[in-house]
């Protein structure tokens, strides 16, 4: 039964279309996934490796523009990007991990934190190049309805999944969990800690790329505030897995069904709209005081406190 | 280099040198943070936010000078930094997780909660305090009739450069002359070492959190008169101080005060040579540079020339 539940679960979301949801609907189900997809790529680097990311946004825009710029540049279907982006993105994640991944633990996020705003940097004044802060416009949308994006960005999730539970499970999975809790030890026990990390990067940057490259399809417009965003790439890049699972399978996915509803919720409450920032905040607060593996990491622990809740009542 | 060459150069050297004097202050708050509790502040410049946000306060409705708010905003602050590391940073210090990054990714989530809870109240409008002495200036003209070149001098700005000397000096004086300072740099050294001596490093920490925060909301009733806020200021802050602080080598505060000039002075070069939209790349620059050439900051390079000898 466990074995075959991903695959039933994706079999019953590629059903969900037929249940003719508005399009409202859809496009919070096409954000759950896509976020589920940036998250499960974040989890591969960070829960699995151990190397605390801060900078996801970085390997998303430059997916993005990858896409947008094939478009606006070459004159060609953004959806060129898609392939295009594995190619750009995993190169930019080499010279990146050439560079930080000397580094350790928090030196290693405050790498990744620049490297987020220097790029959302260079988009904006490189006008010539990206179109700066005017952001890049895709003019011919692909299709209106949106039941077609989102099997794409199903697949997309659906390989993705398949593709970090096989690493985990491999050797290179192994390795990567004994870089996170050791990487003296894993070193002294020859594991080459740069080479796997490397890899983990590489992964787990071409997943979020990828992502990201879909996203300008779907939306049809990025501009670099949005894409290389810090708290609204990054950090709910973070956040989703914090709240979902650190190195769990289905974490990220509970997370992003949680943010984006979440996210969506609060900002169709008028009063709350300018608020959504303070909620995620203390959201992020209470789950890493209270339930520091997510919700279902610290599931069993959650279920006791649950419990004794109840027989006392 | 002709005399309007030189003009430029020198005015640009001398505000960046304000600047960086400025800078130091923010980067010093971080860094005995990061010395003693060994984490990484990523809220800091939110706290400047409200720092900024109390002296706008007070100058627009009590009339009080931005200068004199810092005897308010500093205490306030350091109750705000005190009541933070107390009942939500520290408790994390104990919990058991897997990521050992928690307590930086808690920072962050306090920093969004101050970020947008200064967009609800003050909305996300540019404020500044408009002081009478604002755009006042000395010129060297002024001082030397014949001088071939123009040079000027902004008084707000000179007037937060002393300032934030002199918090600095009180500094110094504090960690290095009186027992509660003396406390607090055994507890940077090695924590269980200064409990073995008797130190009570659990309030050591509550109290590093306290000063760092009240020394970096005294950094924002300095720039308040010669800047502008809006809520999200605090993240361009916060990046700065880090910076610095990577750059001045951890929990080093000449590394801090040395770090805060080198940058100030970068940034301003870069602004007037290269594009005021790049400056900030420059400083991260600096910052991925200085991580992989010297990883233990200025403070390593002055240890290692002393070692030398």
């Amino acid at each position: 039964m466990n074995k075959y539940f991903p695959y039933i679960a994706i079999a019953l979301l590629a059903l969900v279309p037929l249940l003719g949801l508005n399009s409202y609907l859809m496009h919070i189900l096409i954000l759950v996934v896509m976020w589920s997809v940036i998250g499960m790529s974040w989890n591969l680097l960070s829960g699995y490796c151990g190397q605390v990311s801060f900078g996801h946004a970085a390997f998303f825009g430059v997916g993005a523009y990858t896409s947008g710029m094939l478009y606006t540049k070459l004159g060609i279907s953004g959806w060129w990007g898609l392939p295009a982006s594995i190619v750009v993105v995993t190169l930019f994640a080499l010279v990146i991990g050439y560079i930080c991944l000397r580094l350790r633990g928090p030196y290693f996020a405050l790498a990744t934190l620049s490297i987020g705003v220097i790029l959302r940097i260079v988009a904006e004044n490189m006008v010539d190049v990206t179109g700066g802060d005017l952001g890049i416009m895709i003019r011919e949308r692909s299709w209106i309805e949106k039941t077609r994006y989102y099997y794409i960005i199903l697949a997309i999730a659906a390989l993705s999944f398949v593709l970090v539970k096989q690493v985990i499970a491999s050797k290179l999975g192994y390795y990567f969990v004994a870089i996170r809790e050791d990487q003296d030890a894993a070193e002294s026990l020859g594991i080459d800690t740069t080479l796997y990390k490397t890899i983990a990067l590489c992964l787990s940057a071409m997943i979020t790329g990828f992502a990201g490259a879909f996203y300008t399809n779907y939306m049809g417009y990025i501009d670099p505030k949005v894409v290389f965003a810090l708290h609204d790439i990054s950090i709910i890049a973070i956040m989703v897995v914090m709240v979902g699972g650190v190195a769990t399978f289905s974490g990220p996915i509970v997370g992003a069904v949680i943010m984006v509803v979440l996210a969506e919720a609060i900002r169709s409450i008028p009063m709350l709209g300018t608020a959504h920032h303070t909620f995620f905040g203390i959201l992020l607060i209470v789950i890493i005081i209270f339930l520091p593996n997510g919700i279902v990491g610290d599931f069993p622990k959650m279920k006791k406190l649950l419990g004794l809740a109840r027989r006392a009542s | 280099m002709t005399a309007v060459q030189t003009e430029v150069l020198l005015q640009t050297l001398i505000s960046g040198f304000l600047l960086g004097g400025l800078y130091a202050l923010i980067g010093i708050g971080m860094t005995i943070i990061m010395g003693v509790m060994k984490i990484i502040n990523l809220a800091h410049g939110e706290l400047m936010m409200v720092g900024m946000y109390i002296a706008y306060v007070l100058y627009t409705y009590f009339h009080i000078d931005p200068y004199l708010s810092i005897v308010i905003a500093g205490p306030v602050l350091f109750l705000l930094g005190m009541g933070l590391q107390k009942y939500l940073i520290n408790p994390v210090v104990k919990v058991d997780s897997i990521l050992p990054e928690n307590q930086v990714i808690l920072t962050v989530g306090i920093g969004m909660v101050l970020a947008n809870l200064a967009t609800i109240i003050f909305k996300s409008d540019y404020l500044q305090t408009p002081v009478s002495y604002g755009t006042t200036a000395w010129y060297l003209t002024d001082i030397w009739k014949a001088s071939p070149i123009e040079l000027s001098l902004s008084l707000p700005w000179s007037v937060s450069f002393v300032f934030s000397l002199m918090i600095t000096a009180g500094l110094w004086f504090f960690l290095t002359k009186t027992d509660m300072g003396k406390s607090i740099r055994a507890t940077a050294q090695d924590h269980d070492a200064a409990l073995l001596m008797g130190v009570n490093v659990e309030r050591m920490r509550v109290f590093t959190f306290g000063l760092g925060s009240a020394l970096v909301g005294a950094a924002g009733c300095l720039f308040i008169p010669i800047y502008y806020i809006y809520p999200d200021i605090g993240g361009q802050f916060t990046l700065i101080a880090f910076v610095i602080t990577i750059l001045g080598g951890l929990g080093s505060t000449v590394g801090a005060i040395i770090g805060g000039l080198i940058l100030g002075l970068f940034e301003s070069l870069t602004a007037t040579y290269i594009g005021m939209g790049w400056a900030p790349v420059g400083r991260f620059i600096i910052f991925v540079a200085v991580l992989i050439f010297i990883p233990g900051g200025v403070a390593s390079l002055l240890k290692s020339r002393k070692l030398g000898k």
